[in-house]
């Protein structure tokens, strides 16, 4: 045993190769990413891991694996639980046999993410259970249990911490005993192939097995109630260590219900923490899950006690907790006054701070191109999810709408349809194109809908923090394989009129947006230059103060983080220009240029 | 002042410390953040912290929340609860001041960073309005010139460290230069650690050069 620093998302990695672990698949996400990097960081030898192409291939590949008896991890933020419900929903009946745990990440906030939905809900929906961890050092004890009830039940089960969980570091004492796990191997059998009848005679043994896993529950270890009093305060997940924290604090004293596993309903548990009480404040995140369920175990046993939380509006339906939120509204439920919040400073005007594209980043070319190329002319630019849809800030203003992962290019070809004369662009990155992205281009070949596809291929799954793809010929094994070459797929597919460029030949790039705008039917460019995070810098830009005349174009036109007044002329800061040279492309004046410097 | 950091050790310290670390994507706070937590774990300390991560990063503010005590549930600070605010550039400080208690210490470089929305409007981002706000608004303030840094270590890249030399030196953290100085050896890969260790130095050197170690009333 030793005590070590760990994230929510390493203990996670680090719990699951705890409890023998040996197949885990997924796809980057925040606030997920780093639980399968941290796996492939410390495999010891004897787990395979990958990216998946997508969430809902990351959970087959799993399940596949645990068909086999063995013990899987599949990793995943929110909104890819929606792409891999497909498989989820049908798993759900087959069941497994090795352990098979499903890592979803919530996001409340929202701080990263499309959507605050509430991956609980999955879990009641598919009729699996959930565990919440409240700590990075309870997930990493928690992820164990997760694939010992997995294993006793035959099902997956979800595991879901959300970002202050997933994101926050505590000290925890790490067990370098790993349990040792022999998959005992496929065993072919009926029960692995999903047929109606199946399916029924399945769906009765769910439903019976419900009530037994809520009574299992019921005594499982991070379930509790604690305290005493006729008030009542349940939570769960990281509005647990909030109300803790809230409660010492304002050294208040009721019954404390801590849900650990908000699916199924640790039933018993919670009629014993209602017992007694008249009045009950529920504090959880997102959706009033253990809300609802209180409201009806008090509609079902007949229990006069008031249930407050979000429908009462003492708790805040959107957004994440604080200590300070949880703090206020434990006041107010207990009645103790706290000390008022020191009088709220009257803060100067402060720079605000939205994330922009990085200095050098080639997203910014090549919506600079597209914007050139199409300046005068009726077009409308959907964009995607990842990096780019930064593209939406000003001065490029280049992404005019983004829904999910791959929507880009089928939004793109609706929008055609009610407006033909439009030039409809797709803008979709290269991890995003292999995700989502290439059913929506068959879709415009198939049914022959004019759209110009734009591919910003920078060689890495950039947003998330730069993990390779099936375009990189790199592995999470550390293989080299095949690269998938995107030009090449899109030929195969039908598009017929195919350019691949680098974004920083301004010039040509421009007229190769043109010539595609031109193009009837579906046309693609791939715009291919690497990412800042994967590629050497270049010789740095500087400007020459004699030739800048002030007029502003590079800042007004490209809003590059590098490129800053100075006076009434401009300046390139060193320490974060990567001498893209797309500044130097623009000026009038030419009075930027590079140099060779060694970069500090 | 550095001895007598020695003497009141962390151990020593009934109440917990919070400490902000902040600054804009890239700066290298998560890197101060951990060097913070591991000199408190090296003293036998529980810590929590928590860090931006995602999509923030790109040149949006960050912040890190670190929390050295046994009793601590919550990976944030909750407002007026810091002890210290740890600031690399001006406005990032000023932004975090409703966390900082009543009698709290802000840190902060001089060194304003200039957003593109800055660039883009004509509000003229100016770090020197912010340190004169600091200076009326904070009871215990040290502002470190990041030109004498980046002049006298060769890099802007360890303004982190010299930041907290300079916390060390003053002992807000509970923890001495020493104890910095292990974690940075622990922490940081091999070929950076003598320009850290340097920064560190000219951090702490800088803090009891301005300070004066027999004027007890002009330490912050």
């Amino acid at each position: 045993m030793k005590m070590e620093l760990l994230m929510g998302n390493q203990a996670i990695a680090m719990g699951a190769i705890r409890a023998g672990v040996g197949v885990v698949t997924g796809y980057p996400g925040t606030p997920s990413t780093e639980i399968l990097e941290t796996i492939a960081k410390k495999n010891p030898g004897n787990i395979y891991v990958e990216w998946s192409v997508n969430e809902k291939s990351a959970l087959e590949v799993a399940a596949g694996a645990a068909y086999a008896g063995q013990r899987t991890m599949v990793t995943m933020k929110q909104v890819g639980m929606n792409v891999a419900s497909d498989p989820l929903m049908s798993l759900a009946y087959i069941g497994v046999k090795g352990g098979m745990v499903i890592v979803v990440a919530d996001d409340p906030g929202p701080i990263s993410s499309q959507t605050e939905q509430d991956s609980r809900h999955f879990g009641i929906f598919a009729k699996l259970p959930v565990f919440d961890p409240s700590s990075p050092e309870e997930a990493y004890l928690m992820i164990g249990d997760a694939f010992e009830y997995s294993e006793k039940y035959n099902t997956p089960v979800l595991f879901r911490p959300t970002t202050r969980v997933c994101h926050a570091y505590a000290t925890i004492e790490v067990d370098e005993n790993c349990y040792e796990f022999k998959p005992e191997g496929f065993v072919k059998d009926s029960k692995w192939v999903i047929f109606p009848r199946l399916s029924y005679s399945n769906h009765i043994k769910i439903e019976e097995r419900q009530p037994i896993l809520s009574k299992d529950f019921s005594s499982y270890i991070y379930n509790s109630v604690i305290g005493t009093g006729k008030k009542g305060i349940a939570t769960g997940g990281i509005s647990y260590a909030y109300t803790r924290e809230a409660l010492s604090n304002m050294k208040g004293e009721c019954k404390l219900f801590k849900v650990a596993t908000p699916h199924p309903f640790p039933e018993e548990l919670a009629l014993e923490f209602l017992e007694g009480l008249e009045e009950v404040l529920v504090i959880e995140e997102l959706d009033p899950v253990i809300e609802k369920e209180l409201i009806y175990l008090c509609g079902k046993y007949n229990l006069n006690i008031k249930i407050m939380g979000k429908h009462t509006k003492h708790i805040q339906n959107a957004g994440e907790n604080t200590v300070e939120s949880v703090t206020q509204a434990i006041s107010k439920f207990l009645k103790i006054t706290v000390p008022k919040a020191k009088k709220a400073i009257d803060l100067p005007i402060l720079p605000v701070r939205p994330p922009v594209l990085c200095a050098g980043c080639p997203h910014r070319a090549s919506f600079y191109a597209v914007k050139k190329a199409m300046q005068g002319k009726k077009s409308v630019f959907s964009g995607d999810i990842g990096c780019y849809t930064l593209g939406n800030a000003k001065p490029l203003e280049m992404v005019d709408t983004c829904l999910c992962m791959g929507a880009g290019i089928t939004i793109a070809q609706g929008l055609h349809r009610v407006e033909p004369d439009t030039i409809n662009f797709a803008f979709v990155g290269d991890s995003t194109f292999f995700h989502t992205g290439i059913p929506g281009v068959i879709n415009a070949v198939y049914n022959e809908t004019d759209i110009v596809l734009i591919v910003l291929d920078n060689s890495t799954t950039a947003m998330t923090g730069n993990q390779p793809h099936p375009g990189t010929g790199r592995t999470m094994m550390g293989n080299v394989t095949e690269k998938i070459v995107i030009s090449e797929v899109l030929k195969a597919i039908g598009v017929k009129h195919v350019v691949t460029i680098n974004p920083f030949d301004l010039e040509n790039a421009v007229i190769e947006v043109k010539a595609a705008a031109e193009f009837k039917g579906i046309s693609a460019i791939v715009f291919k230059a690497p990412c800042i995070a994967v590629a050497p810098p270049s010789p740095l830009s500087f400007v020459d103060k004699e030739k800048c005349t002030g007029c502003k174009k590079c800042i007004r036109e490209l809003g590059c983080p590098a490129i800053v007044k100075d006076g009434d002329k401009v300046k390139i800061d060193q320490a974060l220009c990567y001498g893209c040279t797309l500044c130097k492309n623009i000026c009038p004046f030419h009075a930027i240029g590079g140099i060779d410097v060694d970069r500090k | 002042m550095l001895i007598e950091n020695k003497k009141s050790g962390i151990h020593m310290r009934e109440k917990m410390i919070n400490c902000i670390v902040t600054g804009v994507g890239g700066q290298g706070t998560v890197l101060a953040s951990k060097l913070i937590a591991s000199s408190a774990m090296n003293k036998g300390m529980k810590v929590r912290t928590s860090e931006t991560i995602g999509m923030s990063q790109r040149g949006g503010g960050v912040v890190s929340h670190v929390r050295i005590g046994d009793e601590i549930h919550s990976p944030l600070i909750n407002i007026n609860s810091a002890d210290v605010i740890i600031g690399f550039e001006p406005a990032e400080a000023v932004r975090f001041l409703p966390y900082l208690k009543e009698e709290g210490t802000v840190i902060v470089a001089n060194y304003p960073i200039k957003p593109v929305t800055d660039s883009l409007s004509d509000t003229n981002y100016n770090g020197a309005d912010m340190i004169r706000y600091l200076k009326d608004n904070v009871a215990h303030l040290f502002v470190l010139d990041a030109e004498t840094v980046f002049a006298e270590c060769g890099s802007v890249k360890v303004l982190n460290t010299a930041l907290l030399g300079v916390a060390a030196a003053s002992g807000v953290l509970g923890f001495s230069l020493e104890d910095m100085e292990e974690a940075i050896y622990e922490k940081v890969s091999e070929k950076f650690i003598d320009m850290n260790i340097k920064a560190l130095h000219f951090g702490a050197e800088t803090f009891l050069k301005q300070n004066g170690d027999n004027d007890e009333s002009n330490s912050i």
